[in-house]
């Protein structure tokens, strides 16, 4: 759970800088993970770098990103900072919450 | 840990003090210890108030660190907000006994995709917990939670491992909830918190707005089921459970003199029992402070503390009134024998004035309260709560056995009958009244009732003098007592009467002296007349006998002459 994905950015403001806050190896944490990667790997090949936060290990950490829920992905780059609570199961859901696409695109991409 | 376990077992249920002034009361010891309580209440009705007095008090007066987790209000928002009332958050928190922790939750920036825990939620209120040692734990307001989150069935479940949680890390917690329509929270937070419930409650009267407390439920307790109003002021959160004290206080024995020789006589030549309560009804100018003054001005005078609370005076001005009927109360006030307390009653709720008042007296400590006049309370409440306040305020006189005295303005129609309803509640009762004829009006004072004490029937005129309330001597006419002018003819004609027949005594005594004189002066006419008779006759007896010798001087002459025989005598 320690590997992030480091990339130099090619641009500062399409630069995805993302958080992943787990507590422990839960189902619900590893499936958050993976689900995230496939949609990075999608979406975002080489602009962004993940970060999981461990909250057992770090238990300090939470206060600061307001995390109450787990898994929480948090989006800190770019501005504003976005927060996605949940396994990041709803692919078109992820997409929304990145401000990756609307829920339109997102729907009629699926359709 | 299996000696707790065994302490708890002998104990079912353990209890922890919240050092809220008064809670601790009504629940027999405080909330249950090791367990979540629900205080639940609409919004402003002070919820935050008592989870955070709670962790403050644990943490000053019972060494128990807390945990505050705040959904609604930012630490440092939180920590200006209570340090008006003296609560400082900040310092305590530098001692590591308070942990505050602001969970921020905006619908807005949150997008929910699959399956999640609060676990996040757990970790925070761990490391909150495990950084400080706490004992005690407040969830302020969790329903931010059911807003925030669109999955109710996830929150749901996540809830009740929360409380399951906070249960087995053996915290006490207090828990906040919105209070709903017809429901005791608007999400049913009670369902997870079933140990212990209260009710707060915000409620307006005659504009006048008064805070009340319930404990709802209390799981394997007793305790005290009424609504207790309660109070915020600059020392936090006070309820006023004084109705839980019951009638157990003690009767102590001993007289507090009236301030009036003459009313004192009425019982007994003593006074009031002391630890009573006096109510002296009247109407208006009857002279009920004049009574109130004369009894604290008389209490002082002794070197003990009397309080007197005035509702249409201010302090100076019952100074300068009292100063005419010779009543100097000034010195009293300077030597802090006296404190006088003046408020107009709307000034506040009936609780905030039974708060104020009982907390002046835990200050003061005086010997004797006076009030003057309860009436001017029923501008501020309903007649019922007026006279429960009055009991609560009674009661808690008489366990502090300090004598009180109320003056209450009674409408002219129906003299004996208190307007607030309290008589029942006082020991002694005097009247006073106006009597209306012959052109004036003249004053009276009665005794109505006096519990446990031998008291003058009589019904009594009394004036306001220079030197203060004076009781007349009793005049009683044909058709009852008779006061002022009426009162002065009686008087007049009863000394005429008296002095006409002081008058014909002495004549007939002189009658008698005459006759007497009389007849001695007959005597001695009587008695030289018969010593002249007597005279006389002693005159003629000797003269008779004198004659009766000379015959027989010449009868015997004759017979020598003869010689006659001598045998014949003759």
């Amino acid at each position: 759970m320690k590997n992030s994905k480091p990339k130099e950015p090619e641009d500062a403001v399409d630069f995805y800088e993302l958080r992943l806050y787990v507590a422990g190896q839960t189902p619900k944490s590893l499936a958050a993970f993976a689900n995230l990667k496939k949609i990075c790997e999608e979406h975002l090949k080489g602009r962004y770098r993940i970060e999981v936060i461990d909250l057992l290990e770090n238990p300090t950490l939470a206060k600061g990103d307001q995390i109450f829920a787990i898994p929480t992905l948090v989006r800190k780059l770019p501005e504003p900072v976005r927060k996605i609570i949940g396994d990041l199961s709803n692919t078109e859901r992820v997409l929304v919450g990145l401000d990756l696409c609307t829920i339109s695109q997102a729907e009629g991409g699926k359709a | 840990m299996p000696s707790k376990k065994t302490a708890a077992d002998s104990f079912p249920l353990q209890k922890c003090p919240t050092g809220i002034q008064g809670l601790d009361e009504i629940t027999m010891g405080g909330i249950p210890r090791g367990r979540p309580t629900l205080v639940t209440g609409a919004a402003g009705s002070g919820k935050t108030l008592i989870a955070l007095e709670f962790l403050v008090k644990g943490a000053t007066l019972y060494n128990e660190p807390g945990v505050f987790m705040a959904f609604e209000e930012t630490s440092e928002e939180l920590t200006t907000n209570v340090s008006s009332l003296g609560f400082d958050l900040d310092g305590l928190a530098k001692q590591k006994k308070l942990a505050i922790d602001y969970v921020y939750i905006e619908r807005s920036e949150i997008e929910e995709t699959g399956e999640y825990d609060l676990e996040g939620l757990f970790v925070r209120l761990g490391h909150a917990i495990d950084s400080v040692k706490a004992k005690r734990v407040v969830l302020d307001t969790l329903e931010v939670l059911f807003s925030c989150l669109p999955s109710e069935g996830i929150l749901r479940a996540e809830l009740r491992r929360l409380f399951r949680w906070l249960k087995k890390k053996g915290v006490t917690a207090i828990v906040t909830g919105e209070r709903g329509v017809n429901t005791i929270t608007r999400y049913g937070l009670e369902e997870y918190v079933a140990d212990c419930v209260i009710l707060l409650d915000h409620r307006v009267n005659e504009q006048v707005s008064t805070r009340r407390l319930r404990v709802v439920k209390y799981r394997g307790s007793y305790h005290g089921t009424n609504e207790y109003p309660f109070l915020i002021d600059k020392d936090g959160i006070s309820i006023l459970p004084i109705t839980s004290f019951g009638l157990t206080s003690d009767a102590p024995s001993g007289r507090v003199s009236t301030g009036i020789p003459s009313l004192d006589a009425m019982f007994e030549g003593k006074g009031y029992n002391k630890g009573s309560s006096v109510l002296v009804s009247g109407t208006a100018g009857t002279g009920k402070s004049t009574m109130a003054a004369q009894f604290a001005e008389s209490v002082c005078k002794r070197g003990k503390r009397a309080l007197y609370f005035a509702f249409e005076e201010s302090p100076k001005q019952i100074i300068r009134n009292m100063g005419y009927a010779g009543i100097d109360l000034k010195p009293y006030l300077d030597s802090k024998h006296l404190v006088i307390r003046s408020e107009r009653p709307t000034l506040f709720g009936l609780e905030m004035h039974l708060l104020q008042m009982t907390k002046l007296v835990d200050q003061f400590k005086p010997h004797i309260v006076v009030m003057d006049p309860i009436t001017n309370l029923i501008s501020v409440g309903f007649q019922t709560d007026v006279k429960s306040m009055l009991m609560r305020f009674v009661d808690f006189l008489k366990a502090k056995q300090i004598t009180s005295l109320f003056t209450s303005l009674a409408s002219p129609g129906n003299l004996e009958q208190t307007d607030v309803g309290v008589s029942s509640l006082m020991d002694t009762w005097i009247v006073l009244k106006d009597i209306e004829g012959q052109g004036e009006r003249n004053r009276g004072l009665s005794i109505v009732k006096s519990r446990g004490m031998a008291h003058s029937n009589q019904f009594r005129e009394f004036k306001l003098t220079a030197n203060g309330l004076m009781l007349e001597d009793v005049y009683l006419g044909v058709s009852g007592a008779l006061t002022g002018a009426a009162k002065a003819a009686q008087i007049a004609e009863e000394e005429a009467a008296a002095r006409a027949r002081t008058e014909e005594i002495e004549r007939l005594g002189r009658h008698i002296e005459r006759k007497r004189q009389v007849l001695e002066s007959q005597m001695i006419v009587l008695r030289s007349e018969f010593e002249v008779e007597e005279e006389e006759i002693r005159k003629r007896m000797a003269d008779l006998e004198a004659r009766e010798q000379a015959a027989a001087e010449q009868e015997n002459r004759m017979a020598q002459a003869r010689k006659v025989d001598e045998e014949t005598g003759r």
